[in-house]
């Protein structure tokens, strides 16, 4: 709880910085707020403690998912302070809004009672709708934020509609009495009604077939940091809701609904994969390597095992550094030749040779090729569906990795074995060494996965 | 159970509510304007307030209509923002047909 509180604190002390014209302060303050508040989860690791008359419990996944997302708002953060131009109005308020935006992902991760629950995803979406269209005159932005906006108020209605069933069905919002009630009961078809409603409302936040066609027009129109925040830390907030709703309600009662998730992630992750292959620009081909991480990350609440817990949380660890990486090389090649084609990445090993490094493990990782954190990502979901004996998820899922490698090595080898005439890459100070920090993390976890995949 | 459940079944409520919920579902669908498919999503949200305060008269539980409290505010932020957005949109193309705002594609 202390941890919420301070960073609703921190984003209200971010926004006062742009009206009182303390600017400079704001970087310090959230990225030292951000750190104590990960403090505050670390000091309560095991208290398991109930709030606001059990409507959320701060137990180890809760923790463990806030950190995730609030070490992913850092470094987005910092990234935007070493990208923001001197003319950038907004800046103080674009932080105190992904500070707002990690405070609902706090909340959502926490939830033990439905109104919870759909509070932190209101706090998470309100804010992101806003940076979407942080670039006011850029009319690709404005797109973005509209279509953002339309499809994720749209989304609410049928989380609230599966909601208000599911109440009509049980009686009760708080997530013990759900369970304890179908338990009793068993699944009637209100509340299957409801929980398919809720389920759909879910699948469009986390961008899966047949609910994603928003997410490449809204990702590649957003402005790329803004788009690097929505891609990691919105997603992990996302999944992490959709699986402590599905751990703590339904459960027991999995074996009726674990055909219809299984089907729409290996549709999610052939679509995604296949539809990537045609993307000429690299910000618009990640978007959709967005969608295909969606949908492995959906095979782990399929399985709904003991394990799903922790290969999730590994897996979003591993897409979060990844996904930030590769965003913020494909900024800096934007920057830089004024376009983010697979050509634009040409030369990239001679001219800058650390940010070629950092693209090649950000991509190896995304892939999942061993000695990468992408790799064990992989690896513990896909053995846990298997021990569950969905052997047809885990090989399609295995087809299209494979599908995968083909166009996350495009921008790879077009950095090393092509030439160009272009002169090098200028970028802020600081981004360079930063890359190689989330570049080194990515390999680190890559051969000693164990420290955080048996954590939660 | 209060009497008007005699008079009218809590289906009905259900039915209404499902009635109004899947107009506002096709009227996102099909309108093009944005302020007319801001407004069906909000017809949507106001049925599932009509289903939640039916739920919870018939079984004279409170947290169902405090849940609706919690929509009518975050509808109320909501609208603050859409509109927000749609006036933002206006001011840079003078118009909110959502079919003008097509220059995304892969």
């Amino acid at each position: 709880m202390n941890l919420l509180i301070s960073l609703t604190a921190l984003g209200v002390v971010a926004m006062f910085g742009g009206i009182l014209k303390f600017r400079s302060m704001v970087m310090p303050l959230s990225v030292l707020g951000l750190i104590g508040a990960s403090l505050l989860g670390v000091y309560a690791w095991n208290t398991n403690q109930s709030f606001l008359n059990d409507m959320m419990r701060m137990d180890n996944y809760a923790i463990a998912f806030s950190i995730v997302c609030m070490a992913g708002t850092l470094l987005t953060i910092l990234f935007f302070h070493f990208f923001h131009s001197e003319n950038e109005i907004h800046y103080a308020e674009a932080v105190a809004l992904m500070l707002f935006a990690v405070a609902g992902c706090a909340v959502m991760v926490s939830f033990t009672n439905l109104l919870m629950l759909f509070l932190g995803i209101e706090i998470l979406s309100l804010s992101l709708y806003v940076l979407a269209g942080l670039r006011k005159k850029d009319l690709l932005s404005n797109e973005s934020s509209l279509k953002y906006f339309l499809m994720g108020a749209f989304s609410t209605g049928f989380l609230l509609f599966g909601i208000a069933l599911l109440y009509g069905a049980t009686g009760s919002f708080a997530t013990t009495q759900i369970a304890y009630q179908l338990g009793i009961a068993g699944m009637n078809g209100m509340a299957a009604m409801g929980l398919l409603l809720l389920m759909i409302g879910l699948l469009f936040k986390v961008a899966a077939v047949p609910f994603q066609f928003w997410t490449p027009d809204v990702y590649q129109g957003a402005p790329t940091i803004v788009t690097a925040f929505m891609a990691t830390v919105g997603k992990v907030a996302a999944f992490a809701a959709f699986l402590r709703l599905f751990q703590l309600c339904f459960a027991p009662s999995k074996e009726g609904y674990q055909l219809v998730i299984g089907t729409v992630a290996a549709i999610t992750m052939l679509a995604g994969n296949i539809m990537a292959i045609y993307q000429s620009s690299t910000k618009r081909m990640l978007a959709y390597s967005s969608i295909a991480h969606a949908g492995y990350m959906l095979i782990a609440v399929m399985t709904l095992n003991a394990s799903s817990n922790g290969s999730i949380l590994f897996y979003s660890v591993a897409y979060t550094l990844a996904s930030i990486s590769s965003f913020l090389i494909v900024m800096v090649v934007q920057q830089n030749r004024n376009n983010d084609t697979a050509d634009d990445f040409n030369g990239l090993g001679k001219t800058n040779p650390w940010i070629a490094f950092a693209l090649a493990v950000s991509m190896l990782s995304l892939s999942g090729i061993p000695a990468t954190a992408g790799f064990f990502g992989k690896f513990y979901v896909f053995s846990s569906a298997v021990s569950d004996g969905f052997i047809w998820v885990v090989a399609v899922a295995v087809i299209s990795s494979f599908i995968s490698i083909y166009y996350y090595f495009r921008p790879v080898i077009a950095a090393y074995s092509k030439q160009t005439h272009d002169p090098v890459m200028t970028m802020p100070a600081g981004t360079q060494a930063l890359l190689i920090l989330l570049s080194l993390l990515t390999i680190l976890l890559g051969i000693l996965p164990g420290f955080i995949a048996g954590i939660i | 159970m209060p009497n008007i459940f005699q008079t009218v079944p809590l289906i009905h409520f259900v039915y209404l509510s499902a009635l109004l919920f899947c107009i506002g579902v096709v009227g996102v669908l099909i309108r093009r304007n944005a302020i007319i498919i801001f407004m069906s999503i909000e017809l949507m949200l106001n049925s599932v307030n009509l289903l939640l305060v039916a739920f919870s008269a018939y079984r004279q539980d409170p947290p169902g209509q405090i849940f609706v409290f919690f929509i009518m505010a975050v509808a109320a932020a909501e609208v603050a923002v859409g509109l927000a957005i749609i006036i933002m949109i206006y001011r840079n193309i003078r118009t909110v047909d959502i079919n003008e705002l097509s220059r995304l594609k892969g």
